[in-house]
C-alpha cells in the first residue's frame, strides 16, 4: 500500500502543488484516480447509469398500473421486484451517491479552496466500494429467484419469507450485502467530506463565508455518518435472521400452515432502526438540494441570498431535528400510540425552519435581476414541487391525518414530489450550472429548454393527481387495482394518463443524457466563469480545473459568497478572493 | 432507542460547542477583508488525521450505541434468557487493557524519540490484541460447547453478534498497527511515526472503552444500572 | 417570461383540479368525520400557502426579470420580516397540529362500551373472532395454529370455548355500536383497512394492536390490506357488512364457536 497522506505537520490546504501525489499513468489519472474531481465524475456516472435502470423499472410499474392486464411479463413477483429495486436505487444508489459522492466530491474542495480531499486514497476506495455495492445489487437481477421484492423498506418478516420474491432465494441476501458495502464505502467518503470542510478550508474561508452548497452537503454528510449505522445494524441483524436462523426480528410464524423455527422477535424493532436511518435519509437528500438551490437562485438572480444566517441556522437546525422525528413513519405500525403525540409535534416543528428556507428563496427573487437561464428555471421548478411536497408532508406528519392516508398512493405522491422530483430538479439545475466548469463547454440551450419543460410539467402532472387517487383510499404497492370498489372507472383513466406522462418524462431524460454527451464536443465554449459567479470554483486558473485545483497559490478569501450587485461596485458580482478596497462596510 | 439518543446528544454537545466557536452570529456581509490583512488558517491546529480518526470513532460509537439500543429493546421481550458469561472474558479484558497501556507507552516513547521503546510497545500491543482475539474465540467455543448456540436465544445471538463486531474492529486496528510497526522497523520519519503511533493509541483506547461498555452490557450490569437510575428518577 | 405564466397556471390548475375533479374520498361510514375535518383544515391552510408562495414567485419572475440596465437590490437580511414570517408559520402549524392531536387522543382512547372483535391476518386472507356470551376472548398463541385451530386459540382457556370463529369469510358488525378491533397476524405484517371507516392499523405477528370506530351506515364495505405482505398483497380482500341489529344477530346465530369447530365429530352427529 502506498502511503498517501500528505505531510502531517502541514495542513493539507497549504501543501504546494508539487508535493501532491500527481498521477503518473493513464490508470492512476482516469481509473484509480485520487483526484476528487475524477472520483466525482466516476460517482456521478455510476449513479446515473444505475439510475437509468431504476427509471426503466418505473416505466414497467407504470405500464402495469396504467394498462392492467396488458403486459404478461409483469407478473406480481416481477412487479414487486421492480418497485423494490426502483425505490432502493433511487433513494440510496442514485440520490445519496450523486449528491454526496458526486457533487460533494466535486464542489467541496473547490468551493472551500482546497487542493483535494484530505484523505484522497480513502476517497478513491470509497468509490470502488460503492461500485462494488452497485454491482452486487445488479447481480441480484441475475440470481436465482431474482432480486428481492420486499419493498424498499425491507420490513421483516415478509422480506425473508417465501411469500415474497427473493425472500428465501438470493435476492434479499444480495440486497443486504450491497447495502452493507454501500455504507462502508459511504463512510470512507463521508469522512473526507466532513474533515475537508473542517480542516481543508483556505485562508479566510470562515464558516460563515462558506457557500450554502457546502453547508448543505456538509450537514447532510454529518447526518449520514450518524444515520447510516442504523441501517447497517438493521441489515446485519436481518442477515443473521435470514442466513443463520436467529430471531432478532422474527416472531413465531406460521407460514402456509408450517411453523417456522423463529420465535419471539420484534418486527417493530427493525422498523425503529430502519426509520432511524430512513428519516434522516430524507434530509440527507434534501439538505444538499437546499444548499445548491440557494446558490443557483442567488447567482442567477444576481442578488445575495436573503437571510444567509437564517439559512445556515435552518440547515443545522433541520439536521439536528431530523433525528427525533423518525417514528412519524410508524404512526400506524402498532407502536405505542402515545408516541404519536411526541412525534407529530416534532415533525410539525421541523416545518418551521423548512418554511423559512422557502421564504428566503422567494424573497431572494424579490427585487432581483432574474436571468431565466436553465439552472434558474430548474430552481424555480424546485420551489414549486418542494413547496407542494412539503405541504402534503404536513398531512402525513400530523398523526391522525396520517391514519387514513398512510400506505396509500397519497404517500407515494408526497414523497416523490418532495424527495424525488424536487431534489432531481436541483440536480438538473446544478448540472446545467456546473457542467461548464467540469467540461469547459455549455450544455445545449434548446435541448435544455425541452428537457426542463417536459420534466417539470410532466412530473407535476404525474404526481399532483396521484395524491387524489390516494385520497380515494387506494393503497400503494398494489400491482392491480381492478378488484377495488373505491377505484372508479375515471380513476383508471387517470392512471393511464399518469403512465403516459411517466413515459414522456422518461424520454426527456434520454434527451438530457444525449445533451450531456453531445455538448462535451459541440457545446459553446464557456470560459472560466460563464455565470459571473462569486464562489471559488469559478476563479480557478484553468477550466476544467487541473489536478490541485488552484495552480501554485491557493486563493485567499476576503468576503462572503454572495456579493452580487453590491452598490457602487463596477460589476454586479465580486469574487470571494477579491480583497476589499477599504475598511468601511459595504 | 434511548441509548442512541443519549449518544447523539453527546455528539450534538460536541458539535454545538464547536459551532459556538465559529461565530455563527456574525454578519458576513459586513466583514470584508482587505489586502495585507494577516489571515490565519481556518481549521484546527490538531493534525488532520487525528480529526479524521475522531470523526470515524464517532461513527463507530454510533454503531455500537445502536447495537446497544437494539439489545435493550429486544431484551424487553418475553423470550429473553440471559447467558452466563465465560470466565475467560475477564482475562480478555485484562489483556486488552494491557494492550492499550502498551500503546500508550509507545506513544509517550515516540514523543521522546525512544525508538526501541516504541518498537517494544507496538509489539506488545499487537501480541496482546491478538491474544484478546484468541481469547474471544475461546469464549465462543466454551459457550457453544455448553449448548448456548447462536440461534437458541436472542441473548446468545446478541452475544455473538456484538463481540464479533467488536472483534472485527480490533482486526481492522491490527492492520493499522501492522503498518505502523512496519514503519517503526523500517525507519519512518520520526514525526510521521509519532502520529501513526498516537492514532493507533487513540483507536485502541476507544475500542477498550467500547469493550468495557459491551462487557457491562452483556454481563447485565448495564441493565441493572439503568434500572437503578430509573428508580432514582421516579 | 413563459415561466411566470406557467407558475400562475400551475396554481390555478391545481386549485381547479382540487375542486372540480371527480376524485375525492369515498363517503364516510364511521364516526371519524373528525379526521375528515382535520384534513379539510389542513387542505385550506396548505392550499393558501401554496398559492401564495407560487403566485408571489410568479410575480417576482415577471416583475424583476432581467432587462438591460437592471440592477438587483442589495439586502442581506430583514430581521423584522423574517420574524413575522416565522411567527405566522408557527401559528399555521399550530392550527393544524392542535386539532390533530385532539382527534388522535380520541382515536387512541377506546370507549368503555366498545365490543371487541379480533381480526387475524395471514397470507392472504382475513379471519375474525368474536367473544361469545361471556364477552371475553380466549387467549391465543401463534404456536397453536394448525389446520383444526386456524387462529391458534389456546384450547385450555375456558374463555375461548364460546368464541365465534369466522375463518376466511365476511365479518358482520352492528350499526351504531362502537367496536374495538384487536389486530393480530400469524405470519407477516398486514394492515386492516376499510377506506370508508378511515381508521387503520398494522397487524404485527407476535403482538396485538388495536383501533376503534363506530360504524354509522349499513352496507357492504371492502377490506383492503394496507401493508405489503408478499406477492399476494393486492388479492387480500375481505368484506365487512354493517347490519341492523336484527340482521346482525341472525348472522351471529349461524356462526360456529371454537368449541364446535374443535369437536367436528360431535357437530356431525348432532345434525
Amino acid at each position: 500500500m502506498v502511503d498517501v497522506t500528505p505531510a502531517d505537520a502541514v495542513p493539507p490546504a497549504e501543501v504546494a502543488e508539487m508535493e501532491l501525489y500527481h498521477p503518473h499513468s493513464w490508470w492512476t489519472k482516469y481509473v484509480f484516480s485520487q483526484d476528487a474531481k475524477v472520483i466525482a465524475i466516476q460517482y456521478s456516472a455510476t449513479a446515473t447509469a444505475i439510475g437509468m435502470v431504476a427509471l426503466v423499472l418505473s416505466w414497467m410499474m407504470r405500464l402495469q398500473l396504467g394498462f392492467p392486464g396488458t403486459f404478461d411479463f409483469i407478473t406480481p413477483e416481477a412487479y414487486y421486484q421492480f418497485i423494490t429495486m426502483h425505490g432502493m436505487i433511487m433513494v440510496i444508489y442514485l440520490l445519496t451517491a450523486l449528491f454526496l459522492g458526486g457533487f460533494g466530491n466535486y464542489l467541496i474542495p473547490l468551493m472551500v479552496g482546497a487542493r483535494d480531499m484530505v484523505f484522497p486514497y480513502v476517497n478513491m476506495l470509497s468509490y470502488w466500494i460503492y461500485l462494488l455495492a452497485v454491482l452486487v445489487l445488479v447481480s441480484s437481477f441475475f440470481a436465482p429467484g431474482g432480486p428481492t421484492g420486499a419493498g424498499w423498506t425491507l420490513y421483516p418478516p415478509q422480506a425473508i419469507m417465501t411469500g415474497t420474491p427473493g425472500g428465501q432465494d438470493w435476492g434479499i441476501m444480495l440486497m443486504l450485502v450491497s447495502l452493507i458495502l454501500f455504507i462502508i464505502g459511504f463512510t470512507m467518503g463521508g469522512l473526507n467530506y466532513v474533515v475537508t470542510v473542517l480542516q481543508g478550508r483556505t485562508r479566510g474561508m470562515t464558516l460563515m463565508r462558506m457557500p450554502l452548497t457546502v453547508w448543505g452537503i456538509f450537514t447532510a454528510t454529518v447526518m449520514a455518518l450518524l444515520a447510516f449505522p442504523a441501517l447497517f445494524v438493521a441489515c446485519v441483524m436481518m442477515l443473521f435472521d435470514r442466513a443463520l436462523g436467529t430471531s432478532f426480528f422474527m416472531p413465531a410464524i406460521v407460514e402456509m400452515g408450517e411453523q417456522l423455527q423463529h420465535g419471539g422477535g420484534s418486527p417493530i424493532l427493525f422498523q425503529h432502526l430502519f426509520w432511524f436511518f430512513g428519516h434522516p435519509e430524507v434530509y440527507i437528500v434534501a439538505l444538499p438540494a437546499f444548499g445548491i438551490v440557494s446558490d443557483l437562485i442567488s447567482t442567477h438572480a444576481r442578488k445575495n441570498i436573503f437571510g444567509y444566517r437564517m439559512m445556515v441556522w435552518a440547515i443545522v437546525g433541520i439536521g439536528a431535528l431530523s433525528f427525533i422525528v423518525w417514528a412519524h413513519h410508524m404512526y400506524v405500525s402498532g407502536m405505542h400510540p402515545y408516541f404519536g403525540f411526541f412525534f407529530a409535534t416534532t415533525t410539525l416543528i421541523i416545518a418551521i425552519p423548512t418554511a423559512i428556507k422557502v421564504y428566503n428563496w422567494v424573497l431572494t427573487l424579490w427585487r432581483g435581476d432574474i436571468h431565466l437561464t436553465i439552472p434558474m428555471l430548474f430552481a424555480l421548478a424546485f420551489i414549486v414541487t418542494f413547496v407542494n411536497g412539503g405541504l402534503t408532508g404536513l398531512f402525513l406528519g400530523n398523526v391522525v391525518v396520517d391514519v387514513p392516508l398512510s400506505d396509500t398512493m397519497f404517500v407515494v405522491a408526497h414523497f416523490h414530489m418532495v424527495m424525488g422530483v424536487a431534489p432531481i430538479l436541483v440536480i438538473f439545475g446544478a448540472i446545467y450550472h456546473w457542467y461548464p466548469k467540469v467540461t469547459g463547454r455549455m450544455l445545449n440551450e434548446a435541448m435544455g429548454q425541452f428537457h426542463f419543460w417536459v420534466t417539470f410539467l410532466g412530473a407535476y402532472l404525474i404526481f399532483f393527481p396521484m395524491h387524489y387517487i390516494g385520497l380515494m383510499g387506494v393503497p400503494r404497492r398494489y400491482n392491480e387495482l381492478t378488484d377495488m370498489t373505491v377505484m372508479t372507472e375515471s380513476a383508471h383513466n387517470l392512471n393511464s394518463f399518469i403512465s403516459i406522462m411517466a413515459f414522456l418524462v422518461g424520454f426527456a431524460q434520454v434527451v438530457f443524457l444525449f445533451n450531456l454527451i453531445w455538448s462535451i464536443r459541440h457545446g459553446r465554449e464557456a470560459g472560466g466563469n460563464p455565470w459571473r459567479a462569486t464562489t471559488l470554483e469559478w476563479q480557478t486558473a484553468e477550466t476544467p480545473p487541473a489536478h490541485g485545483n488552484f495552480g501554485k497559490e491557493l486563493p485567499i478569501v476576503y468576503r462572503w459568497a454572495y456579493d452580487y450587485s453590491v452598490p457602487g461596485a463596477k460589476e454586479d458580482f465580486i469574487p470571494q478572493n477579491m480583497p476589499g478596497s477599504s475598511r468601511e462596510p459595504a | 432507542m434511548s441509548v442512541i439518543l443519549v449518544f447523539l446528544l453527546v455528539i450534538a454537545g460536541f458539535a454545538g460547542w464547536w459551532l459556538s466557536h465559529q461565530r455563527l452570529m456574525a454578519k458576513p456581509w459586513l466583514e470584508q477583508g482587505v489586502i495585507g490583512d494577516t489571515i490565519g488558517l481556518e481549521g484546527s491546529t490538531l493534525p488532520t488525521a487525528k480529526i479524521g480518526l475522531g470523526v470515524f470513532l464517532a461513527v463507530v460509537g454510533c454503531l455500537f450505541a445502536l447495537f446497544t439500543s437494539a439489545y435493550f429493546m429486544r431484551m424487553a421481550l418475553s423470550d429473553w434468557q440471559a447467558l452466563p458469561l465465560p470466565r475467560v472474558l475477564w482475562f480478555n479484558t485484562g489483556v486488552l487493557v494491557l494492550s492499550s497501556i502498551a500503546l500508550q507507552c509507545a506513544s509517550v516513547a515516540a514523543r521522546r524519540g525512544q525508538i526501541d521503546t516504541v518498537r517494544l510497545g507496538l509489539a506488545t500491543a499487537g501480541l496482546t490484541a491478538l491474544a484478546f482475539l484468541i481469547g474471544q474465540l475461546v469464549a465462543w467455543r466454551e459457550l457453544t460447547a455448553d449448548g448456548y448456540l447462536l440461534t437458541a436465544n436472542p441473548a446468545n445471538s446478541f452475544f455473538y453478534l456484538i463481540t464479533g463486531m467488536h472483534g472485527l474492529h480490533i482486526l481492522g486496528g491490527l492492520v493499522g498497527l501492522g503498518r505502523t510497526a512496519a514503519g517503526a522497523w523500517n525507519g519512518a520519519r520520526p514525526e510521521r511515526l509519532r502520529l501513526s503511533v498516537e492514532l493507533c493509541a487513540m483507536y485502541w483506547h476507544f475500542l477498550l472503552f467500547v469493550w468495557l461498555a459491551i462487557f457491562a452490557l452483556l454481563a447485565g450490569w448495564a441493565a441493572s444500572f439503568i434500572e437503578i437510575c430509573r428508580q432514582l428518577l421516579t | 417570461m413563459a415561466i411566470a405564466l406557467v407558475l400562475v397556471l400551475v396554481v390555478v390548475g391545481s386549485v381547479l383540479f382540487h375542486f372540480l375533479s371527480p376524485w375525492w374520498w369515498t363517503p364516510i361510514a364511521s364516526n371519524w368525520d373528525y379526521i375528515d375535518n382535520t384534513i379539510i383544515i389542513t387542505f385550506w391552510i396548505t392550499g393558501v400557502v401554496f398559492a401564495a408562495v407560487v403566485l408571489f414567485m410568479a410575480y417576482c419572475v415577471f416583475r424583476f426579470r432581467h432587462r438591460e440596465g437592471n440592477q438587483a437590490a442589495y439586502e442581506p437580511e430583514n430581521k423584522r420580516l423574517e420574524w413575522w414570517l416565522t411567527i405566522v408559520t408557527a401559528i399555521g402549524v399550530t392550527a393544524m397540529l392542535v386539532p390533530g392531536l385532539f382527534v388522535w387522543n380520541q382515536f387512541v382512547s377506546v370507549p368503555s362500551d366498545a365490543t371487541v372483535v379480533e381480526v387475524v391476518g395471514q397470507q392472504w386472507q382475513w379471519s375474525f373472532r368474536l367473544p361469545g356470551k361471556d364477552g371475553k376472548l380466549g387467549t391465543s398463541d401463534t404456536r397453536n395454529v394448525s389446520a383444526e385451530n386456524p387462529l391458534g386459540v389456546i384450547a385450555g382457556d375456558p374463555n375461548g370455548q364460546d368464541d365465534v370463529v369466522v375463518e376466511a369469510a365476511d365479518l358482520h358488525l352492528p350499526v351504531g355500536k362502537p367496536v374495538k378491533m384487536l389486530l393480530r397476524s400469524i405470519d407477516v405484517l398486514h394492515d386492516f383497512y376499510v377506506p370508508e371507516f378511515r381508521a387503520k392499523m398494522d397487524m404485527i405477528p407476535g403482538s396485538v394492536t388495536y383501533f376503534w370506530f363506530t360504524p354509522t351506515k349499513t352496507g357492504t364495505f371492502q377490506v383492503l390490506c394496507a401493508e405489503l405482505c408478499g406477492q399476494g398483497h393486492p388479492l387480500m380482500n375481505g368484506v365487512v357488512m354493517v347490519d341492523t341489529q336484527e340482521d346482525y344477530l341472525a348472522w351471529l346465530g349461524e356462526q360456529q364457536t371454537f368449541a364446535q369447530l374443535s369437536a367436528p365429530q360431535q357437530v356431525g352427529s348432532a345434525e
